[in-house]
């Protein structure tokens, strides 16, 4: 059994005027599927075209124009569904949501409220080793992205760029197990990593890829164990929406200020009304968008044009057998396997490319351990240096194995290696044949270590002496012979032999 | 000699198969019927150089079905280049740029485009007086009267039984072919939901709207569902089954054959004309060899209500689209106007009032508090009355008979101003065939008093057109219904 075993953290505690509160939040998160082509039609999904380049006449809601589901996005949001170890319902559909905007061209988009594809799943939120969060998901539908208005062009106009309307988009619906900010941040991060690993979405949170809506609310001590306890929401506080973030650093700066509105107004004598807002990170503040009573009646009903959606536990299970290693697995794996620690495995897995590198300098190598110092400790220092990804680092995985692999076999020392490590980073090359070329290979000759450190011995007479009576000193006739040999001797071979001669 | 513009589509083929006539004779006919027929407000576009194009390809070779045979296209389908506006202001001006999957299929089976027909706006009424175009006037007249052709495929049959053009599409929602087929004197089908791809035809209520033909006799009819029929990947709700030969299964032999007649549909206030011509349809099949016997639909009273709340939920959906943002008509705005006063004056002035009533009844019947009690409820009548049928047809019934229309044609302006629920009974034999997905036909059958064409319904098993085309034929050989109008257009 691979599984590490977690304890959950404690809930974020604020402190108002009078009590002390805690954090209820659940999160809708809104992830772009990594597919080719849009949700219902077959332009493209490419970020970046010319305006309205990527529009086909469906989603331009052209007369007459009809739906045609994309198997790929279907199969990218089981997939999904599987990664979090949730369960696939064979029948979905799909729903309209009405409502009228320049960048809804057809007047409704096309999501799934009643029957959505994927059940109930989990997320491991790893906050600290040993500490983890496990939240429940409670369903994920599929439904198409909007467009996007633009209204600052132009002092009486407004623009729309219909390129990423009928994209398909991943709703996940957590339920409220998540307790706190950092937490909230910690599992969009979660799932975005799952679901790289997974290729089913590329989790940009810049470009929209992946933007979530936040619903927070607060409650004091002891409440949301009731709620647990009973199912009764009504333990619960009343909860706000912060709609569309695009980044974690936002989350948690909008939910400890949300919270703290909702603790300031509670204290106050009054009630939290439940509503949208948004979140204004320059004035750190939230702001309401629409009230329960203007809310927008969206009228769902099924879309007509679309049969319910039927698959096969077949292709549910060909999709299954095709799932690659997640994150939580491969860093269990890494722990047991490699020796490592867990934070050394939380860092190697935090990307997937970032793991498969490692596990290629560790097998090259031979030594899992060491290899883990040298990618995290200086590759990944150095390309942090560099502002370069993984995929671009100069230095390939197989190099750097050989890098660790001579200092396995004794033929350079550590110190060496960072020296070649820095040369074949810059200049790239066999790390073998520049260790032969450049005269680094570390002196394992007895018979020329003796003779170094007997002229070390024979030139410090007053030293000796101190050693002799101080064998602490030793160390100091080390550094002189490696002096001597440029580095090159092997160290443990030097301090064998000082020990010797000085017989102590 | 019949006229080359009364022919039928089968004799006309024939004609140019033995090389006797051009397509493009048979074009021009058509299309000087068409100039001298401004009166019955039936082609809305015209589109003659694109027909005589087309016939003289038709003249230079190919096989398709429908060489060389000169079509209206009811104002729905989108066509490309040609404006499609549904009877529409707001979509004024609007020129698609692509092709209907059913006209596209017509045309490449060699059919010639005439032109566009008129219609009911968004195919939302059943007299063709609520578009932007103004009223088609029915080519039956008794006395001076002016009579509606039908709605919503208006345009379509007056061009039909006016010998405008050889046949014509139409589109049937809740009985938009076979209503008018009927008041004209034509035949029209609704084939089974889904034979037919929706791809490029303007949606009024998706789960209901089937394309459909409508020409002089049944075997015109086959000719062009042939042609018309087929999956469509780009329709979703077009179904994968092969297409049969619908003219290779009219033998006219309907021995054995068990017709149904649906006790519920005899309703209160049926004029006499039509009690006795469905009495007559009862013998004419049972003459023909069919076992004739009475059967229950129970749930067929609650059809036009489930109906009147389906088709309004769906087209206030639908509708959505025509914001005046992309295409189409855009109201003039003031100095301050934005993005709601946009929509508003946009789509105020944009549709008719007809139009414009449905939008709100469905989008009230779908609002939140209402959900249930209108629209749920409407789908489980619907599912009902499915269920009656299956329940009809697994006793054997072959296909049931009824009265297309309550009355003969009605003059024109007569609905207009009463109260709405008045014209929405005219669907009253027609929309359960729509809310269970069935195909149905109308045959002309005989006429009133006054001398107007009566139809009679007959309506099959899903999927099974060929079967329900030969009782149709049988019962149009029976029938004999050859009147046609005194010309006074």
């Amino acid at each position: 059994m691979l599984d590490l075993t977690y304890e959950p953290p404690a809930p974020k505690v604020i402190q108002g005027a009078r009590d002390d509160w805690e954090l209820v939040i659940g999160l809708e998160v809104h992830a772009q599927v990594a597919s080719a082509a849009k949700l219902f039609s077959g332009a493209s999904t490419l970020f970046g075209a010319e305006p309205n380049a990527n529009v086909a006449f469906v989603d331009a809601g052209m007369p007459g124009m009809l739906p045609v589901i994309n198997e790929g996005c279907v199969a990218l949001a089981v997939k999904t569904g599987l990664g979090l170890k949730a369960a696939i319902n064979l029948t979905s559909a799909f729903d309209r949501k009405n409502y009228f905007y320049p960048d809804l061209p057809q007047g409704y988009q096309i999501s799934q409220l009643y029957h959505p594809i994927v059940g109930e799943g989990e997320v491991i939120v790893d906050m600290a080793p040993g500490i983890a969060r496990r939240v429940r998901i409670e369903r994920i539908h599929l439904e198409q992205d909007a467009g996007k208005s633009i209204h600052d062009m132009d002092p009486a106009l407004s623009f729309v760029d219909l390129n990423r309307t009928g994209v398909a988009l991943m709703e996940i619906v957590s339920r409220p197990d998540i307790r706190g900010p950092e937490e909230a941040a910690a599992y969009v991060l979660k799932l975005r990593q799952i679901m790289r690993y997974l290729g089913t979405c590329n989790g940009d949170m810049q470009n929209g890829n992946l933007r979530a809506d936040v619903n927070v609310s607060v409650c004091r001590p002891g409440d949301y164990e009731r709620y647990q306890e009973s199912g009764d929401f009504a333990h619960l506080g009343t909860r706000c929406e912060i709609k569309n973030m695009n980044s974690t650093r936002f989350i948690q700066a909008a939910i400890e200020v949300e919270a703290r509105r909702q603790i300031a107004i509670l204290e106050d004598g009054g009630t939290v009304v439940q509503e949208t807002r948004l979140f204004d990170p320059d004035k750190s503040e939230t702001r309401s968008m629409r009230s329960k009573e203007e809310a927008h009646d969206y009228r769902y009903f099924p879309d007509p044009d679309l049969l319910p959606l039927e698959i096969e536990q077949a292709w549910v299970d060909d999709i299954a057998t095709s799932l690659p290693e997640l994150p939580d697995e491969k860093k269990a794996r890494f722990v047991l396997d490699y020796g490592m620690t867990e934070y050394d495995a939380d860092v190697l897995t935090a990307e997937v490319e970032n793991a498969a590198y490692f596990e290629q300098v560790a097998q090259v190598s031979g030594d899992g351990k060491a290899s883990a110092n040298w990618v995290i400790n200086e590759l990944f220092g150095q390309l942090k240096k560099d502002d370069r990804d993984i995929g671009d680092s100069p230095l390939s995985a197989a190099q750097l194995g050989r890098i660790v692999a001579l200092i396995r076999a004794g033929d350079i020392s550590g110190k060496i290696a960072k020296d070649l490590f820095e040369i074949v980073y810059l200049e790239g090359g066999d790390p073998e044949a520049i260790v032969d070329e450049r005269g680094m290979r570390q002196v394992t000759d007895t018979g020329a270590i003796e003779a170094a450190v007997d002229d070390v011995i024979a030139a410090n007479p007053a030293q000796v002496e101190k050693a002799r009576a101080n064998p602490k000193l030793a160390g100091w006739f080390v550094g002189q012979v490696m002096k001597a040999t440029g580095g090159k001797a092997n160290p443990a071979a030097v301090n064998r032999i000082v020990q010797d001669r000085l017989g102590l | 000699m019949t006229a080359l513009n009364e022919m039928t589509i089968a004799a006309a083929r024939d004609a140019l198969g033995r090389g006797e006539i051009t397509s493009v004779e048979l074009t021009e006919a058509c299309l000087a019927a068409v100039e001298g027929a401004d009166a019955l407000g039936a082609f809305v576009h015209k589109t003659p150089d694109r027909a005589l194009e087309q016939a003289r390809a038709a003249d230079a070779g190919g096989a398709g079905a429908l060489r060389g045979i000169p079509l209206g296209i009811k104002d729905l389908f989108c066509t490309s280049g040609v404006a499609s506006q549904a009877a529409s202001r707001i979509l004024e001006g609007f020129r698609p740029a692509y092709e209907s999957t059913v006209t596209r299929k017509l045309w490449e089976a060699g059919a010639v485009m005439l032109g566009k027909l008129n219609m009911d706006e968004f195919a939302m009424g059943s007299s063709t007086e609520t578009g932007v175009y103004g009223a088609t006037v029915n080519p039956w007249r008794a006395g001076d009267t002016a009579l509606t052709a039908g709605g919503s495929s208006g345009g379509s049959a007056a061009a039909v039984a006016a010998d405008l053009c050889l046949g014509a599409m139409g589109t049937d929602t809740g009985g938009s072919i076979r209503q008018p087929a009927a008041l004209t004197g034509i035949t029209g089908m609704k084939p089974t939901y889904g034979r037919c791809s929706r791809w490029g035809i303007v949606a009024f209520a998706s789960s209901l709207d089937q394309a459909g033909p409508m020409a002089r006799d049944v075997r015109d009819c086959a000719i062009l569902l042939g042609a018309m029929a087929g999956h469509d990947p780009l329709d979703s709700t077009s179904v994968d089954m092969a297409v049969p030969d619908f003219e290779a299964a009219l033998t006219g032999d309907i021995r054995g054959k068990t017709i149904g007649i649906p006790r519920e549909y005899r309703v209160d206030g049926m004029p006499e004309a039509i009690d006795a011509l469905w009495s007559r349809g009862r013998e004419m099949l049972a003459d023909a060899g069919a076992r004739v016997v009475d059967v229950s639909l129970p749930h067929t009273a609650h059809a036009l209500p489930a109906y009147y709340v389906i088709a309004p939920a769906e087209a206030s959906s639908n509708l959505a689209r025509y914001d005046g943002v992309r295409y189409g008509r855009r109201a003039a705005l003031d100095q301050g106007d934005g993005i709601t006063e946009m929509y508003e004056k946009t789509r105020a002035e944009g549709f008719g009032p007809e139009v414009r009533r449905r939008i709100m009844i469905g989008t009230y019947v779908l609002s939140a508090g209402f959900y249930d009690a209108y629209y749920n409820r409407a789908r489980r009548v619907r599912t009902l009355i499915k269920r009656d049928f299956e329940e009809v047809f697994a006793q054997g019934v072959d296909a049931i008979l009824t009265p297309t229309t309550p009355s003969a044609a009605f003059p024109l302006g007569s609905v207009a101003h009463a109260d709405p629920v008045e014209m929405y009974l005219n669907d009253v034999f027609t929309v359960t065939v729509n809310l269970a997905g069935l195909p149905g036909i109308s045959v002309p059958a005989g006429q009133d008093a006054a001398g107007l064409p009566l139809g009679l319904q007959l309506i099959g098993r899903p999927f099974e057109e060929g079967d329900l085309l030969n009782t149709a034929y049988a019962l149009e050989r029976a029938a004999g219904f050859v009147a046609k109008p005194a010309r006074w257009w």
